[in-house]
């Protein structure tokens, strides 16, 4: 190999640091858990509480109307919402603890959670 | 008559940090071209003149070729001032920062690979710190770290490679223009 003329015994040793400080931030990537339960708002009281487990699918009545919201095993999405702007239903599949979608205009909200609930600056 | 004629010197030293810089900006565009799957993720080849100036002029000269690189790459680029210019300026404050101290090392032992992969660590150090206390003030800006990390690591020796094969493939004298 032509190109590893160029590397000197410390560099060597330097790629394996570089390697070691790679793999001692790997844990950072699951941190806060598994997406475990989804919970489902309704004007900020519980609507429903469920495990990731099975794929089911909730009808969430609201001031507009009805927000539709399906889980699957892993992640949970808003299916349908009568807001106008449908930033919920856009973003898609949450599949990570401390996710979150919310439908403002009808006040429904669905987070995802894992086994240590994970506060971010949204519950204070 | 003109009451005084401010007269600029031009040394031999400042052209060739212009020339040094523009090959730096020049680079930047490129790896500004390169499409890149998650933001932050890129080449950095203009590192790669950082490192060479370092090691051949010093790390006085490094650190005035890094500075117009990010300056005039901003400009040219047109993020002069928003976000990105921040964490670019940080990144090259960092790793000029390590530069500096990693370029006492013995050169027997340590090349440009070395200098280089430390450099790449720098930068992405400084960037997460500036994106974690001003723009994301949450931890969730750490949990893309691995990614980042993995791409100081292989970027870094790439990079460092390069500027090894640059700095023995061209005599002194002939890049002293």
């Amino acid at each position: 190999m032509r190109w590893l003329a160029y590397l000197r015994p410390g560099d060597w040793l330097v790629m394996a640091a570089g390697a070691a400080l790679v793999g001692a931030t790997l844990p950072l990537l699951w941190q806060g858990g598994f997406a475990e339960r989804a919970i489902i708002r309704q004007d900020g009281q519980v609507f429903a509480e469920v495990d990731l487990g099975s794929r089911r699918d909730f009808a969430v009545p609201g001031p507009l109307g009805t927000t539709l919201v399906a889980i699957e095993p892993g992640r949970a999405r808003v299916v349908a919402d009568p807001g106008p702007r449908q930033y919920c239903v856009r973003q898609g599949w949450l599949a990570r603890p401390g996710e979150i979608a919310i439908c403002a205009p009808n006040r429904v909200s669905v987070q995802i959670a894992g086994r240590t609930r994970a506060y971010d600056s949204l519950s204070y | 008559m003109t009451a005084s004629v401010t007269e600029l010197r031009v040394t031999p030293e400042d052209r060739r940090v212009a020339w040094l810089a523009t090959a730096a900006v020049a680079l930047s565009l490129v790896d500004a071209a390169i499409p890149s799957p998650l933001p932050g993720v890129k080449p950095g080849l203009a590192n790669i003149v950082t490192l060479v100036v370092l090691i051949r002029y010093g790390w006085g000269t490094a650190v005035w070729v890094s500075g117009l690189r990010v300056l005039a790459g901003s400009l040219l680029l047109g993020y002069f001032l928003a976000p990105g210019f921040f964490l670019a300026l940080t990144g090259s404050v960092f790793s000029l920062l390590v530069l500096g101290v990693a370029r006492h090392l013995p050169s027997r032992w340590f090349g440009a690979v070395s200098l280089s992969i430390l450099a790449a660590f720098a930068h992405i150090g400084g960037q997460l710190l500036l994106a974690r206390l001003w723009l994301i003030p949450h931890n969730g800006v750490f949990l893309l770290t691995p990614l980042f990390a993995v791409a100081a690591l292989v970027f870094g020796t790439i990079n460092g490679l390069i500027a090894a094969k640059l700095l023995s493939d061209t005599p002194v004298a002939e890049t002293t223009r």
